[in-house]
Parts: C-alpha cells; sequence; structure tokens
C-alpha cells in the first residue's frame, strides 16, 4: 500500500503513522456524557470506503486526509488535513 | 461416530476408506433455540458448550463460508494464561484448563502440547514488570516461573543473549503453556457438537435480523432463507462490526489486519514458545518443524486478510535480533486474518441493547487461547441470562462505565493495542 503525499510524492505505508476513521468530532464541552463516549469508543469500522487520518512522520510530518477503501487497500485521495493553506506554508 | 483405537484399527482394515462424515451436513430448519452466527472455534465452542453444559441441544451454527475459514485457521495456535489483571487472569486459566482436557471432552485429537511459553526481558525495569505479572499469576493458582539468563540460555541456547542494544536478561515462563492443532480445534468442537444434536450449517450467510414488533430479534435472514431463532448469538471476531450493523448496533471495536508467517520446515529447535520483548515477535514451531511466527498488527483499519510489506520486514528484523540462527530460513507461506481490536485490548461477552441479540466480539489477536473458555462463559450468558463469574466483566458497557480492561495501558486507541 503507497500513500500519495501531497508534500512528498507516493511513499510507502511504513512512512506513516494511523490515527483512524476521520468522521468523529470532538464534542464541546456542554456536549454531555454520551456525545464524549460516542467520540472516544464507538466507531463505524467502515468495511469499503472510508476517510481516515494519517500522519507523515516519516517525511514532511504533516496530518493528511486519506480517502482510502478498508477492503482492498486501495487509496483514492489523499490531502492535507489543514487544507490549501498548508501547501503554501510549505 | 466415537473415535476410538478400535475405530481406528477397524478403518486400518479397510484402507481408511470408510470414515463417515465428521459432522453431519444438514438443511437448516424453520426454528432452533439457539442461532449462533459465526462457524469458528468461539462459535462452535459455544455450541458444544450449550448442548453438552446447559442441555440446549436446539441449536444451529450458521458460517457463510466452511467452518473455520475465518480466524480460527489463521491465527500461530499459542495457548497460555499469563496474564495480569482481574476479569483477564482468571477467564484464561479456566481457558487453559479446558485445553488440558479439550482432547478427552470433546474425543477429538486437537494436539495440545504443553511445552511452555517464555517471556524475554532485556532490561531491570522489564524484569520487574515480569515479575509482578508472575506473582499476579501465582495468586491466581497459574504456574509462573522466573529465570534468569542461564535459564533460559539452557533450554534455549541458539538465541542471541549478546545483543549490544537488548541483552538477554531472563524470561517469564509459563510451563502449561504452549500450542494446539488450530483447525484440529475446529473440527474438534464441530464433531462433538454435532454428536450432540447442533446443526453445523456452512455455505450459509446472514444478511439480517429478523425482529418484532417491539424490536426483538426472533430470527436471522439469511442467504439459504429465513431462520427462526429463540436466541440468537454473534461470533463473528473480525466482522462483528458489520454484522451488529445489521440490527442497527455500533461498536467500541476496530477491524485491523494481522499478519502470522510459517518458515519451510526445518529439525527441531524451539522447544516452545518464546517472545522478544525488546520489539515484536513470537515464534513457535510446529510439528511439522515450520517455525510459525508473527508480530504487531499492520495498525489501520483492514477487512483485506492481508497485509503490507513494513510490518513483514519488521517482524523479520524482530526474528534476527532475537535469534540470527534463522537467517538462512525460508519463508514459506505468510497471510492476514482480521483482528477485532476492542478500545481497551480486551474482548466483549455481553448481552446487546438490542432484546434477543447477544455478543462474543472483541477478541483482539488474542482469540484462539480463548476458544474453550469463550464457548463455555458465552453459553452460560445464552442459557442463563447472566454472565458467568469468570466473564463477569467483559461487559459491552465497561467503556462507558470506565471499568475498561486494559492489559497494556494504551487507552482507546485500537491500533496500538
Amino acid at each position: 500500500m503507497r500513500i500519495a503525499c501531497p508534500f512528498c510524492g507516493p511513499r510507502e505505508n511504513g512512512e506513516f503513522s494511523y490515527l483512524g476513521d476521520a468522521k468523529p468530532k470532538r464534542p464541546g464541552p456542554e456536549a454531555g456524557e454520551d456525545a464524549v463516549y460516542d467520540y472516544v469508543y464507538l466507531r463505524d469500522n467502515v468495511a469499503g470506503e472510508m476517510e481516515e487520518l494519517w500522519y507523515h512522520g516519516g517525511g514532511c510530518r504533516s496530518w493528511l486526509k486519506v480517502r482510502r477503501n478498508t477492503v482492498t487497500h486501495e487509496v483514492f485521495s489523499v490531502e492535507a488535513v489543514a487544507g490549501a493553506g498548508a501547501q503554501v506554508a510549505s | 461416530m466415537k473415535y476410538s483405537i478400535f475405530s481406528l484399527a477397524r478403518a486400518a482394515l479397510s484402507g481408511h476408506k470408510k470414515w463417515p462424515r465428521t459432522w453431519r451436513d444438514p438443511e437448516p430448519k424453520p426454528r432452533y433455540d439457539v442461532v449462533i452466527i459465526g462457524g469458528g472455534g468461539h462459535g462452535l465452542s459455544t455450541a458444544y458448550s450449550l448442548a453438552h453444559e446447559y442441555g440446549i441441544r436446539n441449536v444451529a451454527v450458521l458460517e457463510k463460508g466452511w467452518i473455520g475459514s475465518g480466524n480460527a485457521g489463521r491465527n500461530t495456535t499459542i495457548i497460555r494464561s499469563n496474564y495480569l489483571l482481574p476479569g483477564n487472569i482468571g477467564f484464561y486459566e479456566l481457558s487453559m484448563k479446558l485445553w488440558e482436557t479439550m482432547e478427552r471432552d470433546l474425543n477429538y485429537n486437537t494436539m495440545v502440547s504443553q511445552r511452555g511459553i517464555v517471556n524475554l526481558y532485556h532490561s531491570d525495569a522489564q524484569r520487574d514488570a515480569y515479575a509482578r505479572r508472575g506473582n499476579a499469576m501465582r495468586i491466581n493458582g497459574i504456574d509462573a516461573v522466573l529465570i534468569d539468563r542461564e535459564g533460559v540460555r539452557k533450554m534455549m541456547p541458539f538465541l542471541n543473549f549478546d545483543n549490544a542494544r537488548f541483552p538477554i536478561q531472563g524470561g517469564l515462563l509459563q510451563p502449561r503453556a504452549g500450542t494446539a492443532r488450530h483447525d484440529a480445534v475446529v473440527w474438534g468442537y464441530a464433531h462433538a457438537a454435532d454428536r450432540l444434536g447442533v446443526d453445523i450449517i456452512q455455505n450459509c450467510e446472514v444478511t439480517g435480523f429478523v425482529r418484532d414488533a417491539g424490536g426483538k430479534v426472533t430470527g436471522v435472514e439469511t442467504t439459504r432463507g429465513k431462520i427462526g431463532a429463540g436466541k440468537v448469538g454473534m461470533a463473528v471476531a473480525g466482522s462483528s462490526s458489520r454484522v451488529a450493523a445489521m440490527a442497527g448496533l455500533r461498536l467500541p471495536i476496530e477491524s485491523h489486519v494481522l499478519q502470522a508467517f510459517v518458515s519451510e520446515g526445518i529439525k527441531p529447535l524451539i522447544p516452545g514458545v518464546v517472545t522478544f520483548g525488546a520489539g515484536h515477535f513470537y515464534v513457535s514451531q510446529s510439528d511439522k518443524g515450520g517455525l510459525v511466527f508473527g508480530g504487531d498488527i499492520d495498525g489501520y483499519n483492514s477487512y483485506a486478510q492481508r497485509g503490507n510489506m513494513p510490518v513483514v520486514e519488521d517482524v523479520c528484523e524482530g526474528g534476527m535480533a532475537l535469534m540470527p540462527v534463522i537467517g538462512r530460513v525460508r519463508l514459506l507461506r505468510q497471510w492476514g486474518g482480521i483482528m477485532d481490536m476492542s478500545m481497551d485490548g480486551s474482548p466483549i461477552i455481553d448481552k446487546t441493547p438490542v432484546d434477543g441479540l447477544y455478543l462474543n466480539a472483541g477478541w483482539c489477536y488474542g482469540g484462539f487461547k480463548a476458544t474453550p473458555a469463550s464457548g463455555l462463559v458465552f453459553a452460560h450468558l445464552l442459557a442463563r441470562d447472566e454472565p458467568h463469574k469468570e466473564g463477569a466483566l467483559f461487559r459491552l458497557d465497561r467503556f462507558r462505565r470506565g471499568a475498561m480492561i486494559d492489559e497494556k495501558g494504551q487507552g482507546a486507541q485500537p491500533n496500538l493495542h
């Protein structure tokens, strides 16, 4: 499995660390226990296409949002989490 | 049929051509008291325990492929009970005791071989941690021996004791641990469950749940038609989230891929199981002579049943650091299995919020050794509607209550367990 880093080009997946599904969003301080439980522990655990967060620790050290198929390991798209601004900053 | 020296002699006289089927191939009945989804070790063990311990024999095990085609046939066959935390320690020791009597209980040769496991330590801090673990085991009546460097050398002189960065200082030995023949465990439970009247239905994939007006699960939709059920138990580790989603449930589980490896057959080298304490590498030797080994999970969500090269490299580096003697041995096979990685690294055996649906999941990469106890504890829950005392802490709501069983202390990040 290779991930095409927008800054470094295609690299083997060993250069990257995995955080997980990009969908869960940290709830606000007033959201209550259920929302926090959901955010910390529950997962859709998608079989198929999923957006996820990877960190390119062996390269540019950017956080990346990768759209990948969890059944075939096919990578469809990779973009910097910080968006276009990150590219300018680099 | 019951296997014995006489059945073997009789079959030998006819050139081993008249062995009957080990289990039947029945058509599904319209309704069962209990339907178990998943014909792996845990599902079959559950069905066996339901019939044998709890007298519930109107049971079906539904398997989408062939029995043992998932993780039951993809593990590294290690059995042990060297855990630390309450909840795990009693449960895995119950399992160890069931392994010890399994062949008699099932009337099947599962090749249980108690050759011992050594977890190596490479620093003072690691020795202290293993001393603590060994003490916890002994307090709970489990065998554990802390051995020093020379003790390890006596057992396994081929290890690299003088690794400059991680010299071997000793190890924690559990003499009763060992290995078992994974496929035979599946076949043995199928054999024993079938003799007690359990229907093992292969090529039957569950596609949905049948629910009554109150939301209670009253059966399953399958590729072979609708099957009614008093209770439905899920034992589909690797695919737990997918099956639970059919009932509208989200679980504290991620599916990850774990790779395993077998080398070409070599002469007897490794006496038991040995684990490297400075990297993640564990190895044993099969009866055919192949070295069976593995390491970390790949670390990303996957349902692919195959992994990637960085972990292959990492495992082989661990192997070379621990025992350079294997450097010229060729790799024969390598494969992947899908692990139900729970949020604290421990399993879940509990009722679900959906009435009539019961969950056996979250085995991470440690499900094989749990096979006999998992079946017994899950059968107890299904039969009595209350948890077995050795599975009482494996509750689904423990994450919400903050009652995690976190052996490794990594928090809710499944790829780190």
